[in-house]
């Protein structure tokens, strides 16, 4: 049986860090940077397990800056 | 399956709106003006309508709005969006014209010029961002702000004797002959979004089928007015603004 697995890119730069994407995924894939900060002094988004991510998109959907790309593929493992 | 594998044209499902340009929007972390600009130029880029776009900013934190946005935008003054966006309207009568203005500007200087347009039933569309209160200028009280709400001009609540009391113009709104549809939304979750998306398509569908005048509010956080992180501030207006301002449509013709 196949299953969607998806990964998500974010606009390290554009992110301000707000923790909104962060309750938004139910599978709790999203943490802040704990060390690096961007260039505007603010720690960004960053999937901490990419394997499980099924690219459902609510992350990128309460974004408000629009930092995060998502993309899906159907797989057969 | 790597992850270079997966990131390719094909498999993408879900990018920043083209119209939404690469300016770092200056709103405060988790703010939900840059949510609603993000909604407003996806539901533009999906109406295909780009070139025959005309909105108008307020005066107020979404003062730069047209920095972000890739359509043509004028600049009002404080509170004469609405007034401003009848005028054009009028001058070009299959454009879509808009207003983007948030309580301070709508609710309070402009309050004349927003229900005579909608009054006149111009056939534009008016978005109301209602974070019940200044965030520009530093967080003091505005006529939205809700019953012993603490702001920096009332910091021991907003009191009935003192301050009068929220002003509801959105129910003003759906009183007026003039407006076609009236709807409250929020953008906090998910669905919220999705369902503030509809309504600020239908509002701008109105406008372009010249039904009359449209008015969508976007119930809203202020993080940093209120004083709380995005997603406390979330969880404040579920508890606190949704009582005073219900969700739903008003009116719907």
């Amino acid at each position: 049986m196949g299953r969607m697995r998806g990964v998500i890119v974010v606009d390290e730069e554009r992110c301000k860090g707000c923790r909104l994407c962060i309750p938004a995924c139910k599978l709790g894939l999203l943490d802040l940077t704990s060390k690096k900060v961007n260039r505007k002094g603010y720690p960004y988004v960053q999937q901490t397990n990419w394997e499980e991510c099924n690219g459902c998109t609510s992350c990128a959907i309460v974004c408000p800056d629009g930092c995060i790309t998502v993309y899906r593929k159907k797989t057969e493992e | 399956m790597t992850k270079e594998e997966l990131i390719q044209s094909e498999n993408l499902v879900y990018k920043k709106p083209r119209l939404l340009n690469d300016t770092t929007m200056h709103y405060c972390p988790g703010c939900s003006h840059s949510l609603v600009h993000k909604l407003v130029a996806e539901i533009i880029e999906e109406m295909n309508i780009e070139g025959d776009t005309i909105g108008i900013c307020p005066v107020g934190c979404a003062v730069f709005a047209y920095r972000y946005i890739d359509i043509d935008w004028l600049e009002a003054a404080h509170g004469r969006a609405p007034a401003l966006a009848s005028a054009v309207k009028r001058m070009w009568p299959d454009h879509l014209v808009f207003t983007y203005q948030g309580d301070g500007d709508l609710a309070c200087i402009g309050t004349g010029e927003t229900i005579h347009a909608l009054n006149r039933g111009e056939n534009i569309t008016v978005i109301f961002i209602n974070n019940a209160i200044y965030g520009m200028t530093g967080g003091q009280m505005a006529p939205t702000t809700l019953m012993g709400m603490k702001t920096s001009t009332c910091p021991y609540g907003r009191q009935a004797d003192l301050h009068g009391y929220p002003l509801q113009i959105t129910d003003i709104a759906a009183t007026l002959p003039g407006t076609c549809y009236v709807t409250r939304q929020s953008v906090h979750t998910v669905a919220n979004i999705s369902k503030a998306k509809k309504a600020i398509r239908k509002a701008f569908e109105n406008s372009m089928n010249h039904k009359g005048a449209s008015f969508v509010e976007i119930v809203s956080t202020c993080s940093a007015g209120w004083k709380m992180t995005p997603d406390k501030a979330n969880q404040w207006m579920e508890e606190n603004m949704f009582k005073n301002y219900p969700l739903g449509d008003l009116k719907n013709e």
